[in-house]
């Protein structure tokens, strides 16, 4: 059979259950050539009506294939469409212009060197990558470029158009997967019953296999599908796909052929799911078993029946049941010579096909050969269970059906349907359905009991054949691999590969189970099944990341800042500036006149009632009980391990009243840890915590004119040093805005002030200092100035200057630990921490070359041991040279110690310990004015 | 993702919650030994099974409760609320505070 045969020669005239229309024919391109089509055809089908019968080549040996099942799944129907790769041939439709070509082949569809693969087919048996292309290793890069050659699939082009993809949310009381006529019945019963319902169904039409049956059935399918449409309360969705079945049936669906978006992630969590998807005809493995022109009876009806094409001249049917006799007598009717009915019930079977890349002739198991283009075989169905084992579900094989069935583990939210279920007629398969809807709704009702019909147990003929067409594995491939040990299922899985390409074991994983039960002489119940795990179908990665969405979180004064050239620095979802384009500049500035921060990130909680002191003392390491109204203090918090936690300051505001600041990093976990205590080991405790970080715009005016700045636009607040001393807090009206915090507190060493304004008036206060300072030299400055600053101070930056292995002694804080409180988080740990002495210390570090700079993360060594790490460094403006703060080992921990750097390069360089951690001002004179 | 049922919400997606932990007795701090302070901070016994465990209900009501879930199957068997203690068998059981201060930064939002 040519190839290009002229067109159209295979289209049958109209069928009564086709879904063409006629009224609308165009041409669409195939491997270089034009093809016609109707709208409503899928490409495989368009291209079956012109008789061309090759599609593709197989993964490993390129062996030419062409329709098998005429389905979604069909291995051998995928190819490159407009741009898209694996495009599903006997799915997609056709559209006008559509620009299709095949995969995985090279030069050409028609002749394809690889090709040759077939021949050297022994030396790549399965699992040959295991045992070749191993050595030598320098010519890995030759491998890698001959296999890639030989890499299966479509091509992406990074120049692909950008595409849309979405999420959904959805609740349905009954979600039903499969919308033939179990999957209809159930979902009209369920909403009958009152229950909301998602009908979801793979193809692009409900009916399932209704479609492409005969008069009675298609009266049926118009009944179910008129039910569907008149019933209110079910949502349908076509060429779409359950896809997964996760806890408390958490249900994946994707959507696809959308207009709107390239396709859709819905995320349903289900009442109950009904899973009605039908079965799934099994193919048959013998030599010659996936050339071109071998096709499953529901692939024929289909071809027949909704596309109105003939699949070929003269054929040979293998059938085992009803479907392959009705297969048969739809070929009759439409004009397909049938030379032989082979009844396998009776114990016929064939034997081989011969044609390379088309069917010639059948051998037959009676010794006879048939000429013949179309070989039909209906030997069986699978069971896809998928969506059952998902649901912890233990199907169990039959034997006498030759199919799996649900077990009785199911859990009582998931309920089966349809020929999943059982067999039966029409009429009973419709009425148990609709039971399962009443009981999916309802929760009540009887379900009836469904026979289970005897079928002949048919994998593999006499001849070994293809058992995985995606992976080119053949019944050879898994005998061996039995023999060479890989005898368990699941590793023969793994091993071979079988089960593992685009079908992902639908067509092949009982064939493969039944073979290897034969070939170690077990049952397939002993051999088992290899796990079903999601995604069922393939889902674009684009549907799952969905839309970018990714809250940011700025101060009000940001569009200030960004309108006077902050470069922005993202902290988490913050952003802040990192500086107004000289860092250096800024610092100079602060020291030297006045310059204003927005902290606004930084964390800050609102604690109320009388027993906050109880919940300080025990949040912080040092003691509160005795903090006057108008005082602040600065704790450490550590966790009940003593490892350094978070600090802050903290403010009595007013009776009962406090106000907690935490970094900025640390808002919302100190919240969560104060409401743990609070909550359940403290209940007795009368505190209330608000958070009010976003409720309240912060702002550090630093620098010698900092007292000047603000009283300027300051009143009811006397800021005289002697009225408000260091470590004090006030609240006052600020350019007019009420109920202002502000404390006295030396992040960076200078004189100044924290204010927090309610923060709806943030910019205008800010504004306002800017206006009111300009003589006073006010400039803003940036958390990299800032970082500079405080690091000259020696003020360390929980997270930064402490890791998660930093208990409270380590960060130089023995001042603050009061060990004599009844407790306190972290008290065992940083008393034993104490007793036993040696520990690490954070301290203050010097290069000795003040010009270098190391790199923050550096490590201290001492010939080849590392016995510490540079935590914070940066080059300082006010001293002129080199500062960092950095952890030694206890015995380096003595001033005057110097101590080796390795920094990134490699080199190494010295640095002293300082006295004190602060290398600027340590006595806090600047502070303290 | 499994559901957990809230005592104040009700049934909400887990992806709502912070999982505490297993529920530990907090140990006396002035008169542990280093040893059950440390099985207080690190040890659990994690059966497959039955276990009392600590939930917070991070993006809801934010409470902190204790619920008994089993953990092959998931199910919750009961849940309750600081101060209903649970008459288990073997004795009761009191829900301690979560010793894990470091969970949860708070920045969960940015799937959809």
């Amino acid at each position: 059979m040519s190839e290009r045969s002229p067109a159209s020669l295979f289209r049958l005239g109209p069928q009564p259950g086709e879904v063409l229309d006629r009224s609308q024919s165009f041409h669409f391109l195939w491997d270089g050539g034009s093809y016609p089509a109707f709208a409503g055809d899928t490409i495989a089908a368009a291209l079956a009506a012109s008789g061309v019968r090759v599609l593709s080549r197989s993964f490993k040996y390129h062996r030419p294939r062409g329709i098998l099942t005429a389905s979604f799944h069909d291995p051998g129907c995928m190819v490159q469409a407009d741009g898209e790769p694996n495009v599903r041939a006997a799915h997609r439709r056709v559209k006008p212009a559509m620009d299709v070509a095949p995969q995985n082949v090279w030069p050409s569809l028609r002749f394809d060197v690889r090709s040759a693969n077939r021949a050297l087919g022994r030396f790549l048996t399965p699992g040959f990558y295991y045992k070749t292309f191993i050595k030598p290793q320098r010519l890995w890069p030759a491998y890698q470029k001959v296999l890639k050659r030989f890499a299966a699939g479509g091509r992406i082009s990074a120049g692909s158009a950008h595409g849309y993809f979405d999420k959904r949310y959805a609740h349905p009381d009954v979600l039903v997967a499969g919308g033939g006529p179990a999957g209809m019945a159930a979902a009209v019963a369920a909403a009958e019953a009152g229950a909301s319902v998602m009908l979801v169904e793979e193809e692009h039409d409900l009916g399932g296999h209704l479609r492409w049956g005969g008069s009675g059935e298609l009266g049926v399918l118009a009944a179910l599908r008129a039910a569907v449409t008149g019933q209110s309360g079910i949502e349908v969705l076509t060429d779409s796909a359950v896809t997964g079945r996760y806890d408390d049936n958490w249900v994946a669906v994707v959507q696809r052929g959308l207009s709107d978006v390239e396709e859709r992630l819905i995320k349903a969590r289900a009442g109950v799911v009904v899973v009605a998807p039908g079965l799934i005809e099994r193919p048959y493995v013998f030599a010659g078993n996936d050339t071109p022109g071998v096709m499953l009876s529901t692939a024929v009806r289909r071809l027949v029946n909704l596309y109105a094409v003939r699949p070929g001249s003269r054929a040979v049917v293998l059938t085992a049941n009803d479907e392959g006799d009705a297969a048969a007598a739809d070929l009759e009717r439409v004009g397909v010579e049938v030379a032989a009915v082979v009844d396998a019930r009776r114990g016929g079977d064939v034997v081989r096909v011969r044609g390379g890349r088309s069917v010639e002739r059948v051998e037959l198991g009676d010794g006879t050969s048939v000429d013949c283009d179309l070989l039909v075989t209906a030997v069986g169905w699978t069971a896809p269970t998928a969506l059952l084992n998902m649901a912890g579900d233990r199907p169990v094989y039959r034997p006498q059906a030759a199919r799996f069935l649900p077990g009785a583990d199911l859990a009582p939210n998931v309920l089966a349907a349809g020929g999943l279920a059982g067999d039966g007629s029409l009429d009973q398969l419709i009425e148990h359905a609709r039971a399962v809807g009443q009981r999916a709704a309802t929760g009540e009702g009887v379900i009836p009991d469904l026979e289970v019909r005897d079928h002949p147990a048919l994998f593999g003929g006499r001849t070994h054949g293809i058992v995985d067409l995606s992976e080119d594995i053949s019944s050879k491939d898994i005998v061996a691999a039995a023999r060479e040990g890989y005898d368990s299922v699941e590793l023969l899985k793994r091993f071979t590969t079988v089960t593992m390409g685009a079908a992902q074991g639908k067509l092949e994983t009982v064939n493969a189970v039944a073979i290897l039960a034969e070939a170690t002489g077990r049952s397939i119940d002993e051999t088992g099944t290899t796990m079903w795990r999601p995604p069922y179908v393939p889902i674009t990665l684009g549907a799952l990341a969905g839309r970018m969405f990714e809250p940011i979180r700025h101060s009000p004064m940001q569009p200030w800042h960004e309108a006077y050239g902050a470069v922005p620095l993202v902290a988490g979802e913050w952003i802040r500036p990192d500086h107004y384009g000289d860092p250096v500049a800024e610092v100079r500035n602060v020291r030297d006149n006045v310059g204003i921060i927005d902290v606004t990130p930084l964390g800050k909680l609102d604690l109320r009632g009388p027993d906050v002191p109880q919940l300080l003392n025990l949040l912080y390491v040092n003691k509160w009980s005795k903090l006057e109204i108008g005082a602040v203090r600065y704790g450490v918090m550590c966790a009940e391990d003593g490892v350094v936690l978070d600090d802050g300051v903290t403010g009595h505001l007013g009776p009962d009243h406090y106000l907690m600041s935490t970094t900025s990093s640390g808002a919302a976990t100190v919240w969560e840890w104060a409401e743990n205590w609070l909550q359940t080991a403290h209940r007795d405790w009368r505190v209330h915590v608000t958070p009010v970080t976003a409720a309240f715009a912060s702002i550090n005016v630093a620098g010698p004119n900092s007292r000047q700045l603000l009283s300027r636009v300051t009143t009811g607040v006397d800021l005289s040093p002697e009225a408000f001393p260091y470590m004090n807090v006030r609240t006052g009206s600020i350019a007019g805005v009420d109920g202002c915090v502000m404390w006295r507190i030396g992040f960076t060493g200078e004189l100044s002030f924290e204010i927090h304004v309610p923060a709806g008036y943030g910019l205008h206060v800010w504004e306002a200092l800017i206006d009111h300072g300009a003589d006073l030299g006010v400039a803003p400055f940036g958390v990299e100035a800032q970082r500079i600053m405080r690091l000259e101070k020696g003020h360390a930056i929980v997270g930064q200057d402490t890791d998660g292995l930093t208990r409270g002694y380590s960060a130089a804080i023995d001042s603050l630990i009061k060990l004599d409180k009844d407790d306190f988080a972290g008290l065992p740990e940083l008393s034993w921490q104490r007793q036993r002495g040696e520990y690490p210390m954070l301290v203050g570090l010097q290069p000795v070359d003040g010009s270098v700079v190391p790199a923050e993360a550096s490590q201290i060594v001492e010939g080849n041991h590392i016995v510490g790490r540079i935590t914070s460094s940066r080059w300082s403006p006010t001293l002129g040279r080199s500062i960092c703060l950095g952890f030694v080992a206890p015995h380096l921990i003595d001033a005057g110690t110097v101590v080796t750097v390795q920094l990134p390069d490699r080199s190494r360089i010295e640095a002293t310990v300082t006295p004190q951690l602060a290398h600027f001002d340590p006595a806090g004179v600047r502070l303290r004015g | 993702m499994i559901l957990v049922p809230c005592p104040h919400c009700g049934p909400r997606n887990v992806a709502e919650f912070r999982h505490v932990g297993e529920a530990a007795a907090r140990p006396d701090p002035a008169s542990a030994t280093p040893e059950q302070w440390r099985g207080y901070l690190y040890l659990r016994r994690n059966p497959a099974g039955p276990t009392t465990e600590t939930w917070y209900h991070r993006a809801g009501c934010r409470a902190y409760f204790a619920a008994e879930r089993h953990t092959v199957t998931n199910e919750f068997r009961r849940t309750w609320l600081p101060g209903e203690v649970a008459a288990l068998a073997g004795g009761a059981t009191e829900m301690g505070a979560g010793v894990d201060a470091s969970g949860g930064q708070g920045s969960g939002g940015k799937s959809t």
